[in-house]
């Protein structure tokens, strides 16, 4: 079957047999692997998009059932020429070390500012808590937020 | 030469020079090894044992072989070369051999145009086992000379007495480095007979050792390339799916892609020993301490990988970073049919300091004495023995210091809010604030550098001047830790320009790095990098008349005398060097020896509130002091300072996989639990700088520390907050209720 | 695969009854654990994603489709609670109340609530409309329900006399994405306490021996607390497995029950 929906901006159309993923699908065949597979369970959020408007677990939308949706993954967050300002945080306050947990969270973390621009910190914890980092100990990626969060928006 | 960042280097070291693979990990565009990707690849799977012992009577690949799109099965008949690899002991087969030795022991491969035709093909095969007991017992094991090694440390006087005595018995479970990417290999053939392989790992160079001699190839035919890693902290220095992903490659012609998922990877990989270990601490009535006894026993599991290194580590720092005169170890690492065992961060110190620190807190408890103050009294420094080998401390080893300076971190304020996000529990609102109570506890912990007991350590750097600019040539394995950053600004601060680019060579171009482990690359390819810098520095200067090399060229009394260009006139200008440190022996029959390259302190404090009569805990905050040597990025440091005290009280409060007859009942990230955003403590750090006698700059290796003494920090405080002494983590919420029937239950302060 | 994406609940009864053997598809949050890790495959799969009808949240019905996320912010106290436990927040953006019902985990963290407020499990078939089952009567056992193959999950019918003193407590072995425990919810009403209890037996249940002994009670001293929890340990039937033990699940379903107790009295 064909199943057509939007993903950074575009309209796309794949070809779908079975019950594979939406992330299946966005690395394997739209050639967008930046959306990561840590666990395929929903259980650390390396796999993290936006559709429809809600940060959710790609490993656990069925490609199938994601026609006529919006989807954003961490590609469609900055463009050629800039990084989008959690980003940019991001790489400010050292938070990236194997960065396999990095696409997740950036997406979730601005889907979080965007929601709520100035997050105090255990609303950022919190936000967050479904994003899985075994390398920084989230310290410097609570630090990006905070910085964030006292910005202007 | 200048030793500070150089005018006109802004990313030098000492800054905290931003990563330059950072662009593309934030963007989504970084190449992990799992991210690669052809038009024309097959998928490789694997079929593994459901047995933690069991022969198998039956192998049939022919169900397999008969479905549409499968393209090769291969058994260990078809291995070509060496039926067994390991990296220590070579004792392990490529595929079973007829007896599966562990749960999940691979059986045989598949290879096939798609993803799901190769797991189902992999699912077809045959295979009939007769189930053997486990034995899954290691002191059982130890028992029946089944041990990987043994290990006998004798120093000073065996029959010494203290007059304060304590003993303890205390147990670390099987902790998994669980690092977020999967392991994963590519393998594209060139053709000629040969392959490239780009294969998450820690070390190249060893994995194609291995690699050339179960495939019976020419080195050169075979390249194995750094690739985009998701982590290791232990879990890709061994062989996983390196071989067999090579022999699909070389059985189909065909470019063969194989990734673990999160189950398959939790079996795929080694783990932390898990350790039982019985300690006897004597000291004077003044606290010094006189004799300490112990008797290690550490799980390995089915095959050698490292088994032998970890238990050297962990019988070497039984006593910690203390002066002991008279020492008596007895350590074996056992081989059962447990899931095998290996690197895990801290590789071995871990376990021990867990036991040692917990004796320390005995120990100050049965003296009466502060628990500082018993260790600074006790402290080990430079010029002193070290307790079990005898080896004296050279280069820095600012014990007390780090020890002061983590002390002096101001507390942090009692809890006065009732946000749930702040107290034991969480969200689960399982735990009014009247109910909490707090503990303070402190932990040091000391490791050994580099690679020890005689060795033969070294890492390969070239450094090439091009028109460009710079570049660093290594085949280190950058696992996220920040190495490749930090090459960029040793470049820097000797070459005088911030043009350095990282180029990762593969096995072909390059000797070997070592391994990305035991805290050493810093020290060992950042010292390479650092002499062939100095090494390219001093030609250029020599070969142009100079007495000064800048960003733009070669000066002499502050006038350029050569540009760039003309340097590079006749084409790039490059220095080698194969950096080592310096020497180690291997210990004699008592363990004595100057065994280790360097040393490494730590100490940590921790804060928690506990949740007595639930027994759940919340760490608010761990802080710590770090022996560095020379901060050479102060935010990579903190980086890996933070990072790792999370992998320590991961261990301490929650981590833990569970085996059963040989069984991993847990191989999921739904039930082996590591810190989320909301468990994580806030965390305080602070360094300090005394010089090493080796590396680049007096920097020190600073990665595996803070897993070390975290984790006896955390189990410290629960045990102050309880008024009770603990023996094994991660601490279940039994251990610590077991007193709540007679603690009175404080309000808060 | 067979895929129907329903646009509304009589298109998504009419599939149902067609391929009684199809599996539904909410919020995905463990069908497609099953497809990703288990490699399941369903032959037919019916998406409800899209059916305005079952999104509906009223006071006495919460439609099957409404999400964790919006239940974070529903008017029963301890279903909030709840639903601020459940996974992530990337799970709460898409799982769903009806898919915890329908997978009718042991562990599954909305189920005390329904237990506590003695809430109907509403369900509809094309042939046979609706009907409505007291919860006690839904969940039969392990992942096992009374649903019959042409039924789809509609909601879940609560009644008017639900207390609003109502409080919810989970242990878990960490603070965000875990299973739990053991879970409880105590409601406190006109006519005495509630106290049901999840991850101590195959389904949700109501400790009701401990209701009796304190809804007996003319006061709640301090003593009869702690017989009131000593009866709560010992009424559940918890069992050991690789999250924790039997001992320690019934130890920490009295703490929770006394705890939540207090909770409504203050």
């Amino acid at each position: 079957m064909n199943v057509t929906f939007t993903v950074n901006g575009e309209v796309q159309t794949v070809d779908i047999s079975g019950p594979e993923s939406l992330l299946s699908v966005l690395r394997n065949n739209l050639d967008l692997p930046g959306t990561k597979d840590a666990c395929e369970q929903g259980e650390c959020g390396s796999c993290t998009v936006t559709l429809d408007g809600e940060a959710v677990c790609s490993c656990l939308v069925m490609a199938a059932d994601a026609q006529g949706t919006i989807v954003t993954t961490v590609e469609g967050l900055s463009s050629d020429d800039s990084l989008h300002p959690v980003q940019v945080a991001m790489l400010d306050a050292g938070a990236v070390q194997c960065g396999f947990c990095t696409p997740g969270i950036v997406v979730a973390g601005a889907h979080l500012l965007d929601e709520n621009p100035h997050p105090t910190e255990v609303e950022i914890r919190e936000a967050l808590s479904g994003n899985i980092c075994r390398c920084t100990g989230y310290g410097a990626i609570l630090r990006a937020f905070e910085k964030l969060s006292a910005e202007e928006s | 030469m200048t030793t500070d960042t150089s005018a006109g280097v802004r990313s030098g070291i000492g800054t905290s020079a931003r990563r330059p693979d950072g662009e593309p990990k934030v963007s989504g565009n970084f190449a992990y090894a799992s991210d690669l990707s052809s038009e024309d690849m097959l998928w490789g799977a694997t079929r593994r044992s459901p047995h933690a012992h069991a022969r198998m009577v039956n192998l049939d690949i022919t169900p397999a072989l008969a479905m549409s799109g499968v393209r090769a099965v291969l058994t260990q008949n078809d291995v070509p070369g060496e039926p067994l690899f390991g990296q220590e002991e070579q004792d392990q087969p490529v595929l079973c051999d007829g007896i599966a030795r562990y749960w999940g022991e691979p059986v045989a491969i598949v290879a096939a145009d798609d993803e799901e035709t190769a797991r189902r093909a992999a699912a077809a095969i045959i295979v009939e086992w007769e189930p053997l007991d486990p034995l899954d017992d290691p002191d059982e094991a130890a028992d029946h000379g089944k041990v990987f090694r043994e290990m006998r440390i004798r120093r000073g006087d065996e029959e010494a007495v203290g007059s304060v005595v304590v003993e303890g018995f205390y147990e670390t479970a099987t902790q998994d480095q669980a690092p977020l990417g999967p392991e994963a290999g590519f393998a594209i053939p060139d053709g000629l007979g040969g392959l490239d392989l780009y294969i998450t790992s820690q070390w190249i160079h060893v994995d194609h050792r291995q690699i050339i001699a179960c495939l019976d190839m020419e080195p050169d035919s075979i390249r194995c390339h750094p690739a985009g890693i998701g982590g290791a902290f232990g879990s890709r220095e061994d062989i996983s799916l390196h071989i067999h992903v090579a022999m699909l490659s070389l059985a189909t012609g065909r470019v063969v892609k194989m990734v673990y998922d999160r189950s398959e990877s939790f079996v795929g990989h080694v783990k932390r020993h898990p350790a039982r270990m019985w300690y006897r601490h004597e000291a004077d009535e003044d606290g010094n301490l006189v004799k300490v006894t112990a008797r290690l026993v550490f799980d390995g599991g089915a095959y050698a990988h490292t088994s032998r290194a970890v238990l050297a580590n962990a019988a070497f720092f039984t006593v910690g970073a203390y002066r002991c005169d008279n020492v008596v170890v007895d350590a074996a690492v056992s081989q059962t049919n447990n899931p095998p065992c290996g690197a895990m961060r801290g590789f071995g110190a871990v376990q021990t300091c867990f036991g040692s620190e917990m004796q320390m807190d005995r120990l100050a408890q049965a003296l009466d004495m502060d628990p500082l103050e018993l260790r600074r009294r006790n402290a080990l420094a430079p010029g002193d023995p070290m307790a079990t080998s005898g080896q004296i401390i050279q280069g820095s080893l600012p014990t007390i210091g780090v020890i002061d300076a983590v002390e002096a971190i101001p507390l942090p304020l009692p809890l006065t809010e009732d946000d749930p996000r702040l107290l034991p529990g969480g969200t689960g609102l399982t735990t009014p604030k009247s109910a909490v109570v707090r503990g303070v506890g402190y932990a040091v912990g000391i490791k050994n550098l580099a690679f020890s007991e005689g060795f033969d350590d070294f890492a390969e750097a070239r450094v090439i001047m091009t028109a460009a600019g710079i570049e660093v040539h290594t085949a280190a394995m950058e696992v996220g830790q920040g190495l490749v950053t930090v090459c960029q600004q040793i470049a820097r601060t000797v070459l005088g320009t911030d043009r350095v680019a990282v180029v990762w060579d593969d096995t072909s171009q390059i000797g070997s790095a070592g391994s990305t482990s035991a805290s050493r690359q810093t020290q060992m390819t950042g010292g390479a990098v650092y002499e062939a810098s100095i090494g390219l520095r001093d030609r250029l200067i020599a070969d142009h008349g100079g007495d000064d090399l800048r960003d733009d060229g070669v000066y002499r009394n502050s006038e350029r005398v050569a540009t760039i260009a003309e340097i590079c006139a006749g084409g790039p200008i490059e220095h080698h060097v194969q950096f080592r440190h310096p020497e180690t022996f291997e210990p004699d029959e008592n363990g004595q020896g100057d065994v280790h390259a360097g040393f490494v302190v730590a100490a940590h404090r921790a804060v928690v509130d506990v949740d007595p009569e639930l027994g759940l805990v919340r760490v608010v905050r761990v802080d710590t002091a770090q022996d560095v040597g020379r901060a050479l990025n102060p935010q990579a440091i903190t980086g890996q300072l933070e990072g790792g005290i999370m992998q320590g009280m991961g261990l301490a409060v929650m981590e833990q996989l569970v085996v059963d007859g040989g069984v991993i009942k847990n191989p999921t990230f739904t039930d082996y639990l590591i810190p989320t955003f909301v468990d994580a403590p806030d965390v305080e750090t602070r360094i300090i700088e005394e010089g090493d006698h080796w590396g680049p700059f007096g920097a020190k290796g600073i990665g595996e520390s803070p897993t070390i003494s975290s984790t006896p920090a955390i189990v410290a405080a629960i045990s102050n907050a309880i008024g009770k002494n603990l023996t094994r983590v991660p601490v279940p919420p039994e251990d610590i209720i077991g007193n709540a029937a007679t603690l009175k239950a404080s309000p808060h302060s | 695969m067979e895929f129907t994406a329903a646009h509304d609940l009589e298109e998504a009864l009419v599939a149902k009854a067609q391929q009684p053997d199809a599996q539904l598809l909410a919020g995905g949050t463990d069908l497609m654990v099953e497809v990703n890790l288990a490699d399941h495959r369903p032959p037919k799969v019916i998406s409800l994603r899209r059916v305005e009808e079952l999104q509906e949240v009223l006071p006495d019905r919460i439609g099957a489709g409404a999400t964790w996320a919006r239940l974070e912010r529903s008017q029963y106290r301890a279903l909030a609670q709840a639903a601020r436990t459940i996974g992530s927040p990337q799970i709460r953006a898409a799982g769903t109340i009806g898919g915890n019902v329908g997978t009718a985990s042991p562990a599954g963290d909305g189920l005390p609530w329904i237990a506590a407020a003695d809430a109907d499990i509403v369900v509809q078939s094309a042939e046979r409309g609706e009907r409505i089952i007291p919860w006690s009567e839904f969940f039969v056992g392990v992942k096992r329900t009374s649903i019959q193959p042409d039924e789809v999950i509609t909601g879940v019918a609560v009644p008017q006399d639900v207390p609003v003193a109502q409080e919810f407590a989970k242990v878990g072995a960490r603070n965000a994405m875990v299973i739990s425990t053991v879970s409880c919810v105590v409601m406190r009403g006109e006519d005495g306490y509630r106290v049901a209890l999840g991850s101590v037996a195959p389904t949700p249940i109501r400790a009701t021996r401990a209701e009796q002994m304190i809804n007996a009670e003319s006061t709640v001293s301090d003593a009869a607390l702690d017989e009131f929890a000593r009866i709560v340990s010992d009424e559940v039937t918890p069992i050991t497995d690789h999250r924790s033990t039997e001992a320690y699940r019934r130890h920490a379903a009295g703490v929770l029950a006394r705890r939540l107790v207090e909770r409504t009295l203050a």
